[in-house]
């Protein structure tokens, strides 16, 4: 009997000082969300490659939690020369402007040539192929007009908390961006 | 303001075909619809796990529900955003006000410990993917020794200290960094982090949860919010017969024994105990803050920006020869050495004082921790530890009264012996 009775009574002490203490960490939550839905953008956000930052070194290739990364090579047609000799498909000094893949820098064959008329052609990416290692991008822009450039590609990317290709890159380049916004494609007119 | 860029080759000029220029195309995202359904899971599984442990009472629902957790969240969501990496979120957000905090993060960040204030701690026992997938591996369970058990559970405490310290100055994420089970999620990664998620599993054959136990800062955070939680779990249906049956049931050894046959502690050692250790406590915290101090400078070198500083004054000064990647890709910038020699060192500050508030951080964690221990709880009945317990429901089967309502078998009790 006397048991029951200290047990009811260390209970009813416990069970109010648990109650409070509940409330008070409750209200620590709530200033929490408080504070952080008061100063927070309320907007959601997705990673993206600012193109002009790009040193095309290749660690979007390897550095994205996906196999095949997240990291595409996208085309600006309106910056593109639509060279016949293009330095983004072809290897230094090719053999010979053809299709063969000895010819080719991308080394999937994702970079597609065809032919527009003469001296034209145009180059476009098949995707699936592509797996982000900017050697188009480099031989591109630097002899070429900067058309072909890296962009995380929103139907694949994760969106993870934090990019670890970001953390990677060694020229900051890839940043938060507002996801209605989602991407960053070069253009004649750099916007500074 | 616009610049034209240098055009090496004029646009084309189609005069045999009107061929039209194509625009690069732009695919939706797909990761925030995902995200929005991830919200819904995260709690339906929440309410679901509660109900399960408190009310239903059953192990092998959480275990069905833990598994579609880890198919889920992990697997296929490939383990991100998580509640433990939210915090680093939460901290940065906090103090920086230029940072958004995602609807995702700020739900994910705090339904779990909504939960746990009223329901303990569900999220750990079955909705958790890196818990799960340790609770999944644990086979042969060895009991931990108190002693070693309390010290490892600090490292929990000091790695969420750390977390802040890096999330706040901009020096990233450890914990996402440091995840040794999302390699395994994800089937990829360095060969460094997956061998420290396969060795965490190995250890978790016999050791029960060891990143949930001892290194987990979310898992601690939802200790103390369990421990005040309205409901908790009830080893026995009924009324405790300090029969004794459970004290070996938990592999996470939380069981805390019944003080009923304990005889009495002395008090007047334990008073002067607690004195003691109340002094000691401002004398930790402030040789901490003063220890941080110290550690700042080494933190600070895994930050980009005094890294890069760092390299870029070698380079300057011409102690090492070549460059890298990321010195290239300053050089070809428009910041000035001296603007980011700037950079580094404010870097620097922030992790100076950042540093100490951690080492003040962890003297208080130690200091409130022997305190805890000091403390001698009087139990009427064999109950598992509320901040501790990841409501498994493993140790109800043991129970011979949650036997008999199920209406099992119920062993005979062990003979009653001394002590």
């Amino acid at each position: 009997m006397r048991v029951a009775v200290a047990k009811g009574e260390f209970m009813n002490r416990r069970n109010f000082l648990s109650g409070g203490l509940r409330g008070s960490l409750l209200l620590t939550l709530g200033g929490v969300l408080g504070a952080v839905t008061g100063k927070a953008k309320a907007r959601n956000t997705v990673w993206q490659i600012d193109p002009w930052k790009c040193t095309m070194c290749g660690r979007c290739a390897t550095e994205c939690v996906l196999e095949l990364s997240a990291v595409k090579c996208v085309h600006t047609f309106d910056m593109c020369g639509y060279c016949q000799l293009c330095t983004g498909y072809f290897e230094p000094d090719p053999n010979k402007l053809n299709t063969a893949a000895e010819n080719q820098l991308c080394p999937t064959g994702a970079l597609v040539r065809s032919f527009i008329e003469d001296p034209y052609y145009e180059y476009t990416i098949n995707e699936p192929l592509c797996v982000g290692c900017a050697k188009c991008v480099k031989g591109c822009t630097m002899f070429g007009n900067g058309s072909l450039h890296l962009q995380i590609r929103h139907d694949r990317c994760l969106n993870c908390n934090e990019c670890s290709i970001a953390r990677a890159c060694p020229a900051d380049a890839i940043h938060r961006m507002p996801a209605d916004h989602p991407y960053q494609f070069k253009s004649r007119e750099r916007k500074t | 303001m616009a610049q034209v860029v240098a055009q090496r080759f004029p646009p084309p000029q189609f005069t045999e075909t009107s061929h039209v220029l194509p625009v690069p195309t732009e695919p939706a995202v797909r990761a925030l619809g995902l995200e929005d359904l991830d919200l819904v899971v995260l709690i339906a599984a929440l309410a679901l796990v509660s109900w399960l442990v408190l009310r239903k009472r059953s192990r092998r629902g959480v275990v069905a529900v833990g598994i579609f957790s880890v198919l889920y969240f992990g697997f296929w969501r490939k383990g991100c955003v998580c509640s433990i990496g939210s915090i680093q979120n939460f901290a940065q957000a906090l103090s920086d006000s230029s940072m958004g905090l995602p609807l995702v993060v700020l739900v994910f960040g705090l339904a779990p410990l909504l939960f746990a204030l009223f329901f303990g701690r569900a999220f750990c026992a079955g909705v958790c993917p890196h818990g799960v997938l340790q609770d999944l591996v644990l086979l042969k369970p060895v009991k931990v020794p108190a002693w070693l058990d309390h010290s490892l559970r600090l490292l929990a405490w000091i790695y969420l200290g750390l977390a802040v310290v890096f999330a706040v100055t901009g020096g990233g994420y450890i914990i996402c960094q440091y995840d040794p089970f999302v390699p395994i999620f994800r089937l990829s990664g360095s060969l460094t982090m997956v061998l420290l998620g396969v060795s965490f599993l190995l250890a978790g054959v016999f050791v029960g949860r060891p990143y949930c136990r001892f290194l987990c800062p979310y898992g601690a955070l939802l200790g103390v919010a369990a421990s005040v939680s309205k409901w908790r779990v009830r080893i026995t249906p009924d009324t405790c017969t300090q029969c004794r049956l459970c004290e070996e049931a938990c592999p996470f050894g939380v069981i805390n024994k019944s003080s009923v046959n304990a005889p009495a502690p002395p008090r007047v050692h334990d008073k002067r105990r607690l004195l003691v250790l109340l002094v000691l406590l401002p004398v930790l915290v402030a040789g901490g803050f003063g220890l941080g101090g110290l550690a700042g400078g080494a933190l600070a070198r895994k930050h980009r920006t005094v890294n890069l500083a760092e390299r870029i004054q070698l380079e300057e000064a011409g102690t090492v020869t070549g460059t890298t990647d990321a010195s290239n890709a300053f050089r070809a910038g428009t910041d000035s050495v001296d603007s980011l020699y700037a950079q580094a060192r404010a870097v620097q500050h922030r992790y100076s004082v950042a540093a100490r508030w951690c080492g003040a951080w962890i003297g208080l964690v130690m200091g409130l921790k022997l305190l805890s221990l000091a403390i001698i709880r009087r139990r009427p009945d064999y109950e598992a530890d509320q901040a501790r317990c990841l409501s498994c429901a493993r140790c109800y089967r043991s129970c011979p009264q949650e036997l008999q309502r199920l209406g099992l078998p119920v062993p005979e009790p062990p003979k009653a012996t001394n002590g």
